[in-house]
Formats: structure tokens, C-alpha cells, sequence
């Protein structure tokens, strides 16, 4: 196996190969689709969206939206050529609402005008009639009326029942999580230029440029070879452009077909946040039978996840949410099971960790439920229920836990971190502090890699060599700010021991490599390095069958570095070689294609090995709240985050502290508020609060774990996306042991993700009035006295 | 005509409607011109994530000042006689500026999208003056990025707070304050849809002839009801150039605040008199807000979520309006009338608000949901005086986001008149917030919240008056 030199860790490194973008985006010179220049006849597209959660449409008026100023056309679901609906697993995600509308914001109608302002001042004008019925709004009325997406999967191992019965210790507890806005800095923005002969050209911000060219191709009744989609850059995606790009880029495509003209749909803030979905808001409860050391005997869990209207990647997100229930720990005997519910807010998707983080929540409430309940400390309950080496290692999906870093990555963590001397520290300060309490937490992450829908566990790339030795590669990934072109071009340098700067990487489309799977599931890098490799590695070969002849060289003797080639006798220049392959009739062009080995789930039985390998990592969190209000800072953060042999560790890096405050994000400010009607309240970024610069913890300090990878991935790297967002676990743990210090460690407080201020204040103030801490309190008097 | 340096050419719009925002311009998003300026970002198009930041440049004590504001929202007239500087503009050929390169060396973009408001942030903060330079985190609280988690952001804005500024800009400095002077003396006071008054007389007679002109101060609210509810503003008349209205002046006990002067503006100048008011204002908004909004819109906009009123009631302030050449002067706790409704009559205007400078207890209590450019759930201002005995013989203690207008809490206050400053006390005059506020439960907080927050903010002022000053949050 071939691997990268070794790469200095230091944060600016000349071996640490800078974003490919990065000198364009400082200089505003990066093209997003918006920034790309109008074209002759170009116009531009506006939504109509329902008023209603759910009703009927009785009638629908156009009249003044034809005749507003600039209006060119106007489209209903009644004008679409081919399929009305643009579900990407199951039916269900309708493009145009079609006699019915299912939530407030649903694109009903849509409009092309002479200008963006002129197509969103027309779409105001039209006159909806509509016949209200009844929503259904949230989690717990749709699983009391049994309003569910899809069936529900349940997963188990052992006798969780009778193991909670005989075990010395039970305890249970019912938790829940908001939903979570992408808030991608780019909304959702698509651009279609008609070309000759039917076909489409589709510039778009997506995930999955060959689901948008499938569903392009579907609305508009046309095969699948006449639609190219391109991705250069998403200005952010998070899994919010992995299903949901579509909608704006399937409109666009049926009004250029409709005109004949070019559209440019850009969905304007409000719009993006009120008609497309979120991360899925869940319910979670555990039953679990456990030992005087808190270990697991024995665990029930059920989650809810709330898919929105339609399927979408419901189905996937709640089973994630089911394998990572366990997040890093034994659970001996288990039942996961998991519900889909349907609602009637927007179709609820994809988001960076995709049911995972919403499943570990669960898990972690319990460790720290169980803490208070044996007087351990919760990063002991962690430490003694933590997947075992050999032993005490199979998944409640009968997946075997190999190569678990965790119990020597927690120990390192817990070293650096001197988490048993601030531990210490905190009970002394909140014993002498009666308004600010400090809180800590250690929580691990173990996130499964691969997507659970195996067929999507397959990349292609194309990778050209011209005749000046500079080299060209395109992949079936694309890039939403993670870096992955970077990576795909280190490969590609690597594979040819040429510098960086002679790998040009081009935009993501369709028509180079098709059939390609979403840049989702942290894979990029996994599926799509390798399928470059592949690629390279089939030039290569033939580059060294060549010069092998050519020079009358031993093949096992050429070697590819320092842009030369290397033989016994000689070495010449890449470009040298590449000139004379050209000249003797070799091709330097080839494809290159990878599947994952080895994983496959049997979902009629649950049980399987769905995941090819775990990312691993630990944080701990030190937060100060403010008992009178509920206020609180993220005081410190420490961070070991398993890497595998990083292919690039600034890049890396940058996953893990984003993925961090995005988590962190979502633990703390970030709620997402519907009124009683269905109707998001919090859709702006006026109400809708991600962290700013001044939330950044005041110490903040992110270390990598870098150890290969045994299994075969590209350089025994580990994929970098998803996991570090559960990292962020940690915050919420250590909101909840602050306010649990005021009970002297005794009660485990009720506090909801996101944990905010409000939420804080409210157990703060269940917490004093609860009997234990009255008792303690009346204690504390009595010590007092004496 | 509005006229300005576009970075260094001269621009001069005749026809473009004065409702345009800059970004709109920059980006050629109505008139769609060949030559549009796509390095700016729309982020959200309502000044809260600072993707579409860009740097206005003006003459200041004979030096430039670099202020950012949010393109999205600020309109064209707020260009006139400035220079505007894009980040397109900071690179000379193939080498980055300073700032740009700081970030690219340490990573700081991923997505790349806020990137370009982050780098005229970083650029602003570059050429602040070391005395009035705010801190990083202040300088970049508006610049929202969801990839990067900002770590490498701070530490390319370390690295560039260590460098003394010596770019391009810095060079060309006297040649810009020349050209910028010579431009304030060729500039109109009219242009398409927009009056532009030099003079608070001018302002106040185009008023009377023009009742139904809207006022333009910082245009920080005024600018999302064009790109919010997309409304025509046909008629503007602006306070940028009515110096007299952004004059801080202190006579007689009394300080007296020009209705035009920013945020930013006053931060400095209140420090020294109310040091919790000034504190309260490095949260309202963001850098970019703070830069352009003003008092006087603060108060005339009379939302109950307004950061500065409750503080102004608390200090007994007066606002001082005019209309033509009337001037009256009322309590501020009179000026507001209901949700959203003042006093003002039309063609009037506000001038200044006068703050009596007696002995204080103020403290500013802001409770948002997030930390740095949020808007309040409940903003608390209490000030009381107690005699030597320990009896309250003062009491202001008003409250934001709690009821329709920004309010006084007068049975709070009752309660606490005469009483001793004790728990029994603050027991009685807690009961009576609850008794006297209703407030609404929405996106920010329940009402139930909402009351014990300000109930437990009073708890704090005890506290803090006995000595116990632990708060998380430094600032207000």
C-alpha cells in the first residue's frame, strides 16, 4: 500500500495543501451559480407557496401573476410534461403542489420573470382558495394517531427485557430534539440553459448532481442523456442540497423548457428556510436495566423520528438514528426500535450526521441518568459501559465493533484534558458559588461509515493526462467547502509523484462521470479517492507497460516522483514520458470506479456489517451558566478526533471544529419554532440563531488522533465530515451537570436539545423546587446550625 | 446625482431609484449590466449574516475611516460622497492583500461564501485605529459562517492585529482625502426618489412640503421593507449629512444626543458616563449595524424589542422633536403611545434626546437567546438611588420586550420607593412585575420566561448592589 509522505500536523505547513479554492474565495473571484454572468433572454424564477399546513385548493387565481410586470410564465403542477413528483427513495415530495398542499411553504405555483424582483413581486399576486383540514403538528400527535411515513424497523440482540428485569438497577427517561436549519450560506439556487435537441444543461448548488439530473430528466418526460448537471462549488450544503436541490433545479428546468429560454432560480432566504427541510426533530426514550458500576445489563430504546410531509431520507436517517442509539457503548441486550412519523411541517432531510446525532443523544442521556443515579462520576459510567477490545464488542446489529480506538483515545483525552483535576475544581467552585455553576463532560463518538443504502457505496472518476503533463480529474463528488477537490487532486498528485499544482481539478458533472451517489454519508473522499486511484492506477500501469518497452526497463524498477520518473538506467521527466506515450499511441485518459467491500445489512432480520468502518472521537466540554437567566458559555473545549491517517490535516481540522460549533449550534441557540397553525416562526436569520465568532469556546483546543486505518481505505485515512458534529454532545452533558450541581449530583435534570437559555432556566428552576434538592438545601441549614 | 469613489473611480447615478441597495447594485440585480461586481454575497438579504459586508471609507480627523455595513440592506444614498470598497478590490493583480492572505494561510475559508464579508470585516478592523479598535470578535460578530466553526477566522484576525496597516489604501490615503473633498464639494442634495439635506433647517422645511418623505438615518429597519416585503420607497430624505444631528454635546448636567449619531458613535462617548449602557451597546446588533443605525431610529421606530429605550427611561431622558421650526420636549416614557405608535406628528421629526448627567445606579440587563447579534428576549435598565439609611428613594426600572412599547414597570418601581433594600423588598416589587406585565410569548421567549427573567434581573441588581457581581456575560 502506498501512502502519502508524512504530513507535518502544524496548522500552516507547505505540506499542508491549502483549500484549491481558497485564493479565489478571499478575493471574491469564486464562481457561485448566481455570480455566473446572465445570458441573452435570461430569466428569472420565483415560488408561490401555500398558506396553509394543510388543506385542499379549491381554486387558484393567477390572473394578476400573469399580468405583474416582467412575468414571462406562469407554471402549475397541471403543466409538468413528465413525473409531478421528485421523491428520491418513495413518492411523496410533489414539485408543484398538486390539488393538495401538506405545509406552510410548499411550492405551489412558480413563476419566470424579466428579474428576481420582478418574479418575486408577481408571485405575491395570486389569489389561493383553499379548503382547511386538520395538520398534524409534531411528534407526539403523530404517533398518538399513528400518522407515520413509513414502517417501523426494530433491531435487537439478546433478552433486553428480562435483562432489565433481573438487573440490580433500572431507570428510564424520555427525551427530545429540535430540528435544525442548514443555514448553508448559499441558498438553495439552480440555473438551466436550454440547448439544441431537447437537452438541458443544469448548473446546480446539489449534493447529487445525478439524482438532479435524473429528476430533471423525469418532470420533464425526457431520457436521462439529455439533461447534464454541473456542480463547481455549493457555498455550503450539510446534507441540505444531498435531496431538497432538486425542487429549485426541476422548477427551473420545466420553466426553460416551457420558454425556451434560460432560468435561474435563486430562492431567497426566507423562502429557502420556510420551504425546505431540516434535520429531523426526534423523541427518544430508553428503559435500562444496569449494575452498581452503571453497566448496561440490559436497554429498550425507542425513537420517533418527524420526516416532515414526505418520506424524503426518512427512512435512512431513522435507521442511522437506530445504529448509533449505542453510540460507544456495549449494550448487551437490546431493542432499537425506531418510528418514521409523518407531519405536516416541510420534508425533513439529510443533515451532516443524518439520525446519528439524534440517536446518540439518547444513549448519552442515560450515561449521565445513570451517573446521578449511582453517585458515579458520568465519565466513569462512559468508561465502563465503552465497547471492549476481543470482548463485549457486538453491535445490538450484530456488526462486530473491530479496531475500537475509543478506550485508549478516552484515555488520552482524559489525560490532556485533566479532566479528573477539573472535575474536582467545578464541585469546588459551584460549592462556593451560588449563582454561576460550572459544568463538564467527556462524550465519545463511534460513527458508522458507508451509507446504509448499499448500492450508494459505489464512486467513479475520469482522470485525463494532456500533453504538456498537466493533468486533469473529475470525480463524482462534489464540493460544498469540506475540501474534497483538494484531497481527490493529493491523490492524483500522489499517484503520478507530480506537485499539487499540475492536478487540475474540474467541476462535477454528469456527463464525465455518471451514475454517480451523492456526496453524502461523510463518503467523498472514501468512495471518490479511491475511484481516482483507479483511474490513475490503470494510466500508470499502462505509462509503465510502456516505458518498460520503450526504454528497455524492468516494470518493477519505474518509479513515479518528484514530477520524474525513476528507472535503473535513467530518469526522465513526467512530461517526457507522457510525450512519448502520446506519440506511441498510449492512451493517458481512463476512468476509474470503486465499491465498498464487505458491508451488507439484512434489514428483515437486522443484522448485518452496514458499516465498513467507525470514526471515532471525544470531546470534553467545560460550560459556565448563569442560574438567574440561564445564560451560558462554552468556557473550554478539548477535542481528540480519530482521523485515520489523515490525507490532509488543516483540512481535517477544519471538519472537526466546524462540525463542532454546528453541533455545537444545535445543543445550544439554534431552535426552530413553528406556530400553532404550522407556520415556522424562526425563518430568518433574525430569529434563527447559529453561533457567531463570539461564541467560540475561550479555550479551545482540537488535537487529531492520526493511527492508519487498517481497512483498505484510500491511504487508511477515515472520513472527516459527519462525526465530529456529535462531538458536540458534550456541551449539552455539561449544561446538564451544571444545573444536576445544584441538586448536589443528585438529580439528572430535564433539558431538551437545543438547550436554550429558556430551557436552562426552567429545570434550573424545576431543580430547586424538586424534593432532593429541598432536602439537601434544609441539610445544608441544619450543618449550618451546628 | 449621488456621487462616490467606487473604490477609485467616480461613480455618478442619475436615474438608478434611490430605493436600490447597494448590493442590488453591485450585483447588477435590476439593471443587469454587463459589468456586475459578484464578489459580495446575499446571505440573507436582511443585514444578519454579514456575507454581503462591504467598507465604507470617509474622512475623519483628516485620516480615513473604514466602517463596515451590510450591502443587503443599506441604500444608495448612504454612498454619497464615500468611498465604497469591495473585496474585489483589495488584491492588486496575483497578490493578495495582507488580510486575504492571513486567511488563506490559515485556512479560513471553506465554502467560501461568507468569505468575501469576512475578508471586509478583517479589512475594516486592519485599518482601525489601534486606540478605537474594537475587539475581533466585536469587529467580526456580524460575519455568520456555518463551515469553519471560526477558529482559523480568529486566528488570521490575531495575525493581522499584529500588523501595522501599510497597503495600497494606506499609501494613497491623502491622494483619497483629497478626492473625497473635492467630491463633498461638488455633491447635490437631490437624486432620483432621494433629498439629501445638509442642514437641520433644510431638513425640517422639505418635511413640512413633504410630509410623506421617509426619514433615512441608518436605514438598518428601513431597508427590510425593501428587501423583506419588497416596498417602493419613492420618497427618501436622508440625515446623513445633517451634521448638527449627529452632534454629542454635555452643558448643564445634561448630555445631548444628536437623533443621526450611530451606535458605534456613541459606545465611546457614553462609556464614561454609563458605563453599562455603553457595554449593552458593543451587543446591539452587529459591527455592521452598529455602524450604520442610530439612536434616533432606535427610539422612532418604537418596536417593545428596541435595546436603547428601556435604557433612556431608566435615565429619565427627553426627547427633543421638531417640526418646522416647533421644538418641543417631552419625557420619553410620553413618546410612546402604543405598539409601534408615537407622538410624532407628521413632518415632524426627532432631533436630539437630552440625558440629565445626576448620580446613577444604572445597570443594563440584555438577555438574548444568543450571545452576540440577537435581539432581546427581555432588556432590563435599573437605576436606583438609596439614601443613607438604605431606603430606595429612587426607582427607574424599565423593561424591554415585556409589553407593547419599551415601559416603565410603575408598580415595581412603587414597590420599591421608601422600602428598604432587602429580599422582602425585592420579594414585593418582583410580585408586582408580574402583576403589571403581560408579555407575549413568540419566537425569543414565553411570556412565562419573559416574567421571571426580569424578576430574576431585579434579583441581580439586589445582588450586585450587595457586592455579588458574578455574571457570565461581561458585557451589559
Amino acid at each position: 500500500m502506498r501512502k502519502l509522505p508524512d504530513i507535518a500536523t502544524t496548522r500552516i505547513s507547505s505540506k499542508t495543501a491549502k483549500h484549491d479554492s481558497a485564493h479565489m474565495h478571499v478575493s471574491g473571484t469564486a464562481t457561485y451559480i448566481d455570480d455566473r454572468p446572465d445570458m441573452a433572454g435570461q430569466l428569472h424564477a420565483g415560488f408561490g407557496l401555500s398558506s396553509q399546513a394543510h388543506a385542499q385548493i379549491i381554486s387558484m387565481d393567477l390572473e394578476a401573476v400573469r399580468n405583474s410586470p416582467g412575468v414571462v410564465m406562469v407554471v402549475t403542477a397541471d403543466d409538468i410534461p413528465g413525473h409531478k413528483d421528485i421523491g428520491p427513495v418513495y413518492p411523496g415530495d410533489m414539485l408543484l403542489a398538486d390539488g393538495k398542499v401538506d405545509y406552510v411553504g410548499q411550492p405551489v405555483f412558480a413563476v419566470a420573470a424579466t428579474s428576481h424582483l420582478a418574479a418575486k413581486k408577481a408571485a405575491q399576486k395570486a389569489t389561493i382558495k383553499y379548503q382547511p383540514l386538520t395538520p398534524v403538528l409534531g411528534i407526539n400527535q403523530a404517533m398518538q394517531e399513528e400518522s407515520f411515513l413509513r414502517p417501523e424497523h426494530v433491531m435487537h440482540k439478546g433478552d433486553a427485557n428480562r435483562a432489565i428485569a433481573e438487573a440490580p438497577r433500572r431507570l428510564e427517561g424520555t427525551m427530545s430534539n429540535g430540528a435544525q436549519e442548514h443555514f448553508y450560506l448559499e441558498g438553495q439556487v439552480a440555473s438551466v440553459v436550454p440547448l439544441e435537441d431537447n437537452q438541458f444543461h443544469v448548473y446546480t448548488s446539489s449534493q447529487h448532481p445525478s439524482e438532479v439530473q435524473k429528476l430533471v430528466a423525469e418532470v420533464l418526460g425526457i431520457p436521462l442523456n439529455k439533461v447534464v448537471a454541473d456542480v463547481r462549488r455549493m457555498g455550503g450544503g450539510f446534507g441540505g442540497k444531498e435531496t431538497q436541490a432538486a425542487g429549485p433545479a426541476c422548477t427551473a428546468a420545466l420553466l426553460a423548457y416551457k420558454t425556451g429560454r434560460p432560468v435561474k432560480f435563486r430562492i431567497d432566504r426566507l423562502q429557502d428556510m420556510m420551504s425546505t427541510g431540516k434535520r429531523h426533530p426526534f423523541r427518544q426514550s430508553y428503559r435500562a436495566g444496569f449494575d452498581n458500576q452503571g453497566i448496561l445489563k440490559g436497554i429498550e430504546i425507542e425513537v420517533a423520528g418527524d420526516g416532515g410531509y414526505s418520506p424524503d431520507l426518512t427512512d435512512a436517517i431513522v435507521d442511522r438514528a437506530m445504529f448509533h442509539s449505542d453510540n460507544a457503548y456495549y449494550l448487551d441486550n437490546a431493542i432499537v426500535t425506531g418510528h418514521r412519523c409523518r407531519t405536516n411541517t416541510a420534508s425533513n432531510t439529510a443533515f451532516r450526521g443524518f439520525g446519528g446525532p439524534q440517536g446518540m443523544l439518547v444513549i448519552e442521556r442515560a450515561m449521565d441518568d445513570i451517573a446521578r443515579a449511582t453517585g458515579l462520576d458520568p465519565l466513569d459510567v462512559r468508561l465502563n459501559n465503552l465497547y471492549g477490545i476481543g470482548e463485549r464488542n457486538v453491535t445490538h446489529y450484530h456488526q462486530t465493533v473491530e479496531h475500537n480506538v475509543l478506550p485508549e483515545l478516552m484515555a488520552r483525552l482524559e489525560k490532556r484534558s485533566e479532566y479528573r483535576k477539573r472535575r474536582q475544581q467545578i464541585t469546588a467552585f459551584n460549592r462556593g458559588s451560588p449563582v454561576l455553576k460550572k459544568g463538564l463532560s467527556m462524550t465519545p463518538v463511534k460513527f458508522g461509515i458507508s451509507f446504509t443504502a448499499k448500492h450508494l457505496n459505489q464512486a467513479g472518476a475520469l482522470v485525463h493526462i494532456y500533453t504538456d503533463g498537466s493533468i486533469q480529474v473529475n470525480h463524482g463528488g462534489t464540493e460544498m467547502g469540506q475540501g474534497l477537490y483538494v484531497k481527490i487532486a493529493q491523490v492524483v498528485a500522489h499517484e503520478f509523484g507530480v506537485g499539487l499544482e499540475q492536478v487540475q481539478v474540474t467541476s462535477t458533472r454528469t456527463d464525465k462521470v455518471p451514475n454517480t451517489s451523492p456526496t453524502a454519508a461523510s463518503s467523498g473522499s472514501d468512495l471518490n479517492g479511491k475511484a481516482a486511484q483507479d483511474a490513475c492506477q490503470k494510466i500508470r500501469d499502462r505509462l509503465i507497460k510502456f516505458a518498460a518497452e520503450h526504454y528497455q526497463e524492468e516494470p518493477e524498477n519505474i518509479v513515479f516522483s518528484d514530477a520524474h520518473v525513476h528507472m535503473k538506467e535513467r530518469s526522465i521527466p513526467f512530461v517526457e514520458l507522457i510525450q512519448a506515450a502520446y506519440f506511441n499511441r498510449v492512451s493517458l485518459s481512463s476512468s476509474g470506479f470503486y465499491s465498498t467491500p464487505e458491508i451488507h445489512y439484512d434489514r428483515e432480520k437486522a443484522q448485518g456489517r452496514p458499516f465498513y468502518y467507525f470514526s471515532c472521537g471525544a470531546s470534553v466540554s467545560e460550560v459556565l451558566v448563569d442560574t438567574l437567566t440561564g445564560e451560558y458559555r462554552v468556557e473550554r473545549a478539548d477535542i481528540l478526533h480519530d482521523v485515520g491517517r489523515s490525507l490532509n490535516p488543516a483540512i481535517d481540522r477544519g471538519q472537526i471544529e466546524g462540525g463542532f460549533i454546528q453541533g455545537m449550534g444545535w445543543m445550544t441557540t439554534e431552535e426552530v419554532v413553528w406556530d400553532k397553525e404550522g407556520k415556522l416562526l424562526s425563518n430568518s436569520p433574525a430569529t434563527y440563531k447559529i453561533p457567531t465568532i463570539e461564541d467560540l469556546p475561550t479555550v479551545f483546543n482540537v488535537e487529531l488522533f492520526e493511527q492508519d486505518n487498517p481497512e483498505h481505505t484510500i491511504y487508511h485515512s477515515k472520513a472527516t465530515g459527519e462525526p465530529p458534529l456529535m462531538l458536540s454532545i458534550s456541551v449539552w452533558s455539561a449544561i446538564r451537570d451544571a444545573v444536576s450541581s445544584l441538586s448536589d449530583y443528585r438529580v439528572s435534570p430535564d433539558i431538551d436539545v437545543p438547550a436554550t437559555p429558556e430551557k436552562v432556566l426552567r429545570a434550573i428552576t424545576k431543580i430547586k423546587a424538586s424534593d432532593q434538592t429541598r432536602a439537601l438545601n434544609k441539610m445544608e441549614t441544619v450543618h449550618g446550625v451546628d | 446625482m449621488i456621487r462616490f469613489l467606487l473604490n477609485e473611480t467616480l461613480v455618478e447615478l442619475e436615474n438608478t431609484p434611490s430605493d436600490t441597495t447597494i448590493l442590488d447594485y453591485l450585483r447588477g440585480n435590476h439593471s443587469h449590466k454587463p459589468d456586475r461586481k459578484t464578489g459580495t454575497k446575499e446571505g440573507c438579504c436582511s443585514g444578519d449574516c454579514g456575507a454581503c459586508t462591504v467598507v465604507i471609507v470617509e474622512p475623519k480627523n483628516d485620516r480615513l475611516n473604514y466602517q463596515t455595513i451590510n450591502a443587503c440592506i443599506a441604500l444608495l444614498p448612504a454612498l454619497n460622497g464615500k468611498q465604497l470598497i469591495t473585496v474585489e478590490d483589495l488584491a492588486e493583480g496575483k497578490t493578495l492583500h495582507p488580510v486575504q492572505q492571513a486567511m488563506v494561510d490559515h485556512h479560513g475559508s471553506q465554502c467560501g461564501f461568507c468569505t468575501p464579508g469576512i475578508i471586509m470585516s478583517l479589512f475594516a478592523f486592519h485599518h482601525e485605529l489601534p486606540e478605537s479598535r474594537p475587539e475581533m470578535t466585536e469587529a467580526l460578530g456580524g460575519n455568520l459562517c456555518r463551515c469553519t466553526g471560526y477558529q482559523p477566522i480568529v486566528d488570521a484576525a490575531n495575525e493581522i492585529a499584529k500588523l501595522t496597516p501599510s497597503d495600497r489604501f494606506k499609501h494613497q490615503e491623502q491622494e483619497t482625502l483629497q478626492k473625497l473633498s473635492a467630491l463633498k464639494s461638488q455633491l447635490d442634495n437631490s437624486a432620483a426618489g432621494v433629498f439629501m439635506p445638509n442642514s437641520e433647517q433644510e431638513l425640517a422645511d422639505y418635511l413640512l412640503k413633504r410630509p410623506q418623505a421617509r426619514l433615512l438615518a441608518g436605514g438598518t429597519d428601513l431597508g427590510l421593507e425593501v428587501t423583506q416585503q419588497l416596498r417602493e420607497l419613492p420618497a427618501l430624505v436622508t440625515l446623513t449629512s445633517v451634521t448638527e444631528l449627529k452632534e454629542v454635546t454635555c452643558s448643564h448636567q445634561v448630555l445631548t444626543i444628536g437623533s443621526a449619531a450611530t451606535y458605534r458613535e456613541l459606545e465611546p462617548l457614553l462609556a464614561s458616563y454609563f458605563p453599562d449602557f455603553a457595554r449593552m451597546l458593543s451587543r446591539l446588533g452587529s459591527q455592521q449595524i452598529r455602524n450604520s443605525g442610530t439612536i434616533g431610529g432606535n427610539i422612532g421606530n418604537a418596536s417593545p424589542i428596541g435595546d436603547t429605550p428601556p435604557v433612556l427611561l431608566a435615565l429619565d431622558a427627553q426627547i427633543e422633536l421638531r417640526k418646522g421650526n416647533n421644538i418641543r420636549s417631552l419625557p420619553l416614557e410620553d413618546f410612546y403611545l402604543g405598539y409601534k405608535k408615537t407622538i410624532l406628528e407628521e413632518s415632524e421629526f426627532i432631533a436630539r434626546i437630552h440625558i440629565p448627567l445626576q448620580s446613577h445606579q444604572l445597570k443594563v440587563y440584555k438577555l438574548s437567546k444568543r450571545y452576540g447579534d440577537d435581539i432581546s428576549a427581555v432588556l432590563a435598565a435599573i437605576n436606583l438611588e438609596l439614601n443613607d439609611k438604605g431606603l430606595v428613594t429612587k426607582a427607574r426600572v424599565a423593561l424591554g420586550g415585556m409589553a407593547e412599547i419599551p415601559k416603565r414597570a410603575m408598580a415595581c418601581e412603587a414597590a420599591l420607593m421608601g422600602s428598604p433594600a432587602n429580599p422582602e423588598t425585592l420579594r414585593q416589587a418582583q410580585e408586582a412585575i408580574r402583576s403589571e406585565f403581560q408579555p407575549l410569548s413568540d419566537v425569543r421567549g414565553s411570556s412565562d420566561y419573559r416574567l421571571q427573567a426580569a424578576c430574576n434581573l431585579l434579583e441581580r441588581y439586589f445582588l450586585e448592589m450587595s457586592g455579588h457581581t458574578a455574571r457570565i456575560i461581561a458585557h451589559a
